[in-house]
């Protein structure tokens, strides 16, 4: 029996491998999914003077993508918001500790895929929202609530797998 | 076409590699020598071919051709050639191939010294490797194939990963593979040996100068990576416990036990099946390391969660090498008899404690590696483990290591007398102690860790001095004389233990006699640490080949004489990645380390200064164990063995044409 002790551990080892290659190491449950988004009232980059806070959303599913101008993900992930944008898809950005302000020329230079974009320069409403880097996109619903959130660009397969068919959802309740 | 060529060097490689691996263990189980015959000339063919793909990947490299995807993603035109060079394994893909470039050159090795070695022998270690080639080819050709195209080409790359841009990560991976996948050669030893039921004496003197050479490459290899991320990351840190690490160190923890065991079933033909289940471990653990890191399974840049496919393939793979080979120990193992009786106070003894508690410390960090999956996967919530778990486990099983290594050496094989050793040994322990105690007291008090630490260290050297001086009692001649009379296997020996207290002590006095501090400076603002006063004066802007670096200037000063220092931080034009680049004024008995942080408003920089007191010892440390193993595998016992068989078959040959 002894000898068949070895083989019996790797087996044991190798189920775990197996079901570890389907979960996602980096992916942390938010403690805000479920809750309602967090208050905030900031300036709107490109409108001085205009100030955004998500009661002016309400009503309608959208999604809060938490960007800046030296995160070059966000870059990565910005053509394909636009074309979400065009679809149709309520977007709107918070610009997170924009120290060099770059966002404004950014957004002129490359189009923007949002319906407003607010200035978080000090971080704090980041930190609100338990913002670890960028890019983050949460989906609020009409309520207010936030019922999901996603660390890392959002590609053509991310969206199909994890963004549609929740919203598909979300808008049904309406 | 120079891609095609390469895609179509690894097919035939592939059929190669299937040829070696099936034809010459038939012939050996049948005992025919024609299909035996085979092996060496398809493993040298298999080299050829596998070294033709790899030349392809990297002319591609070379020449900029971004048509290849791997080139595209890896590589950029400004990148400087040597790092073009070096991004050919700087990927996913491209690693594959450098580890089995490098397993076809261990075969090829292993073509070439097993002259001596009984053909069956042979002919069943070249076809195991053949097998363990098959599976990285065919999951090369399968998933991972270096020399797709992109169409349409990108008009530029987007530039290795600039962590990578560096002469240690050049010199690293192909190091640490040579170590990884060197322990292929012990496994083929200690699978042919199953597989024929011969596991004597002279099985484990064959296999013990590969495995010493392929742990002496494992240990160079995690010291460069251990050295590279204490200078390039800026942290001032030379170990953190993250799972890359332990990836490379769990190998070298069950290739030191393998060492020591092969040791004892050489010398006194104990611990056979043991020896066989380490070199299975050893081997298993660097195909479990290339897994963790490749596929994504613990925190990596990329997981498989969108695309298990490889994660699948690698983990079948590990499942039919490393699962195939613990159920054939399963089954042989009842065979091999195992001589020898020694008593609970000998060298075996203690060597076996070495073994047991070196596997202890494997489980302890393969544990504290894998926790968080097992957590996970059990729906038992995400946690990381940290630094905090290593040390607390790590450290209280790996001292009494260390002191074992003080007497194992001077313990006679088979029945070895307590009260001797005290004897022998009362002295060195005292003094150790003694030191060991009152050192710590004259920088700042007590401090147990510090003790221990040094006591460990200092047992071990003295220890090793009371070897050579009983040795060398009853020796004639000259101090030079004496000391030349001594085998290189016992030179060796001693310079790696030598080796391993050196590194304790470096270890020891920089983690408990380190300082730091991070502020905020200006232009012209200094700082005092441990005596050093240090002076910043501005970043500059200066472009690189590839990247915009902002070139600080600190000026250091103690007791009127002064350095400057220049620490950067660079950003990459392709990915604009920020970097650190730390600068560092080395030292034998202390590094001084400056790295930048932030940049704040008017020219001001948060800058972090430390002072590293024997750091450079742990890397020292690290080369004696490895000139301790190169020392010991050239020993003359291993040549002159191989002279006598094959003077032995000489006769044989001879006998044969006069019969």
């Amino acid at each position: 029996m002894k000898r068949w002790i070895p083989l019996i551990l790797f087996a044991v080892l190798a189920g775990f491998l197996y079901v570890g290659l389907y979960l996602n190491p980096r992916e942390v449950p938010s403690p805000f999914i479920g809750k309602p988004a967090p208050k905030f009232v900031l300036p709107v980059i490109g409108q001085p003077g205009t100030t955004f806070s998500p009661e002016q959303a309400k009503g309608k599913v959208w999604l809060l993508n938490i960007w800046a101008p030296w995160c070059v993900s966000c870059r990565a992930e910005h053509p394909f918001l636009m074309q979400l944008a065009q679809s149709g898809i309520s977007i709107y950005g918070l610009n997170w500790k924009d120290k060099d302000r770059e966002a404004e020329a950014l957004l002129n230079q490359k189009g923007s895929p949002y319906i407003v974009t607010v200035d978080d320069l000090d971080g704090r409403v980041g930190i609100d929202f338990g913002v670890t880097g960028t890019p983050e996109t949460f989906v609020i619903d009409q309520a207010g609530i936030i019922r999901m959130k996603h660390i890392g660009p959002i590609d053509e397969a991310v969206w199909k797998k994890k963004f549609e068919p929740l919203l598909d959802k979300l808008e049904k309740t309406t | 076409m120079i891609p095609e060529l390469g895609h179509f060097a690894l097919v035939v490689a592939l059929l190669l590699a299937l040829t070696q691996g099936i034809l010459p263990l038939i012939g050996a189980h049948r005992g025919n020598a024609t299909l035996m015959g085979v092996a060496r000339p398809a493993a040298q063919g298999q080299f050829v071919f596998v070294a033709f793909a790899f030349g392809c990947l990297a002319w591609s490299f070379l020449n900029n051709d971004f048509s290849v995807e791997n080139v595209a993603r890896n590589s950029f035109s400004q990148l400087p050639e040597i790092y073009r060079f070096t991004a050919t394994w700087g990927s996913h893909e491209g690693s594959l191939l450098l580890w089995t470039l490098i397993l076809s050159f261990w075969t090829v090795a292993v073509t070439v010294f097993s002259r001596h070695l009984p053909e069956d022998m042979a002919s069943r270690v070249i076809g195991v490797m053949g097998l363990i080639s098959v599976g990285f080819l065919a999951f090369m050709l399968a998933t991972s194939n270096p020399f797709l195209r992109l169409i349409p080409m990108p008009p530029d790359g987007s530039d290795l990963n600039p962590l990578l841009q560096d002469m240690g990560m050049v010199i690293h991976p192909p190091m640490l593979y040579m170590g990884y996948v060197g322990f292929s050669v012990a496994f083929a030893f200690a699978i042919a040996a199953l597989l024929s039921g011969k596991l004597d004496v002279a099985w484990a003197r064959w296999s013990r100068p590969w495995t010493t050479v392929a742990w002496m490459f494992l240990t160079m290899g995690t010291a460069l990576g251990s050295w590279w991320a204490y200078y390039e990351l800026g942290w001032g840190g030379w170990w953190f416990w993250d799972p890359t690490e332990n990836a490379s160190f769990m190998p070298w923890l069950a290739g030191t036990a393998l060492i020591h065991s092969l040791a004892v079933t050489e010398k006194r033909g104990a611990f056979k099946s043991w020896t066989v289940l380490l070199a299975i471990t050893a081997f298993s653990l660097s195909l479990l390391g290339t897994f963790l890191v490749r596929s994504g399974v613990l925190s990596s840049v990329h997981a498989f969660a969108t695309d298990p496919g490889r994660g699948v393939f690698i983990l079948s793979f590990l499942g039919v090498v490393i699962g195939g080979s613990l159920a054939l120990y399963a089954w042989r193992a009842p065979r091999l008899m195992t001589g020898g009786a020694f008593s609970w106070f000998s060298r075996e003894a203690l060597l076996l404690g070495n073994n047991v508690l070196l596997l202890a410390a494997l489980g302890s960090v393969l544990l504290g590696t894998l926790y968080p999956l097992f957590m996970d996967a059990l729906g038992l919530g995400k946690i990381s483990v940290g630094p905090p778990y290593f040390n607390a486990v790590f450290i209280p099983l790996i001292s009494p290591v260390l002191f074992l290594t003080g007497i194992g050496p001077l313990a006679r094989w088979k029945q070895a007398s307590l009260p001797d050793m005290v004897s022998r040994l009362k002295w060195a322990f005292a003094v150790a102690l003694i030191v060991a105690v009152i050192l710590p007291f004259t920088t700042g008090g007590m401090n147990l860790m510090a003790t221990l630490g040094l006591f460990l260290a200092l047992w071990i050297l003295f220890t090793i001095l009371i070897g050579f001086a009983e040795r060398l009692k009853n020796v004639q001649g000259s101090l030079m004389q004496k000391l030349s009379s001594l085998p290189r296997g016992y030179w060796g020996m001693q310079i790696a233990h030598a080796g391993l207290a050196v590194g304790v002590i470096g270890a020891t006095v920089v983690s408990n006699f380190q300082s730091e501090r991070d502020v905020r400076m200006n232009v012209g603002d200094h700082v005092e640490l441990a005596g050093y006063r240090f002076t910043f004066q501005g970043v500059k802007e200066v472009p690189g080949p590839n990247y915009v670096a902002g070139r600080g200037t600190v000026e250091v000063e103690k007791s009127g004489s002064k350095f400057v220092l220049h620490p950067e931080k660079r950003i990459y034009n392709a990915s604009g990645m920020p970097m650190t680049e730390a600068g560092i004024d080395y030292g034998i008995f202390r590094d001084v380390y400056v790295s930048l942080g932030e940049q704040l408003e008017n020219g001001a920089w948060t800058v972090k200064v430390y002072h590293k007191p024997f750091v450079d010892w742990l890397w020292g440390g690290a080369f004696l164990l490895a000139l301790g193993g190169a020392l010991a595998a050239s020993d003359r016992r291993y040549r002159i063995a191989l002279r006598k068989a094959e003077k032995a078959t000489d006769k044989l040959a001879a006998k044969g044409a006069t019969a």
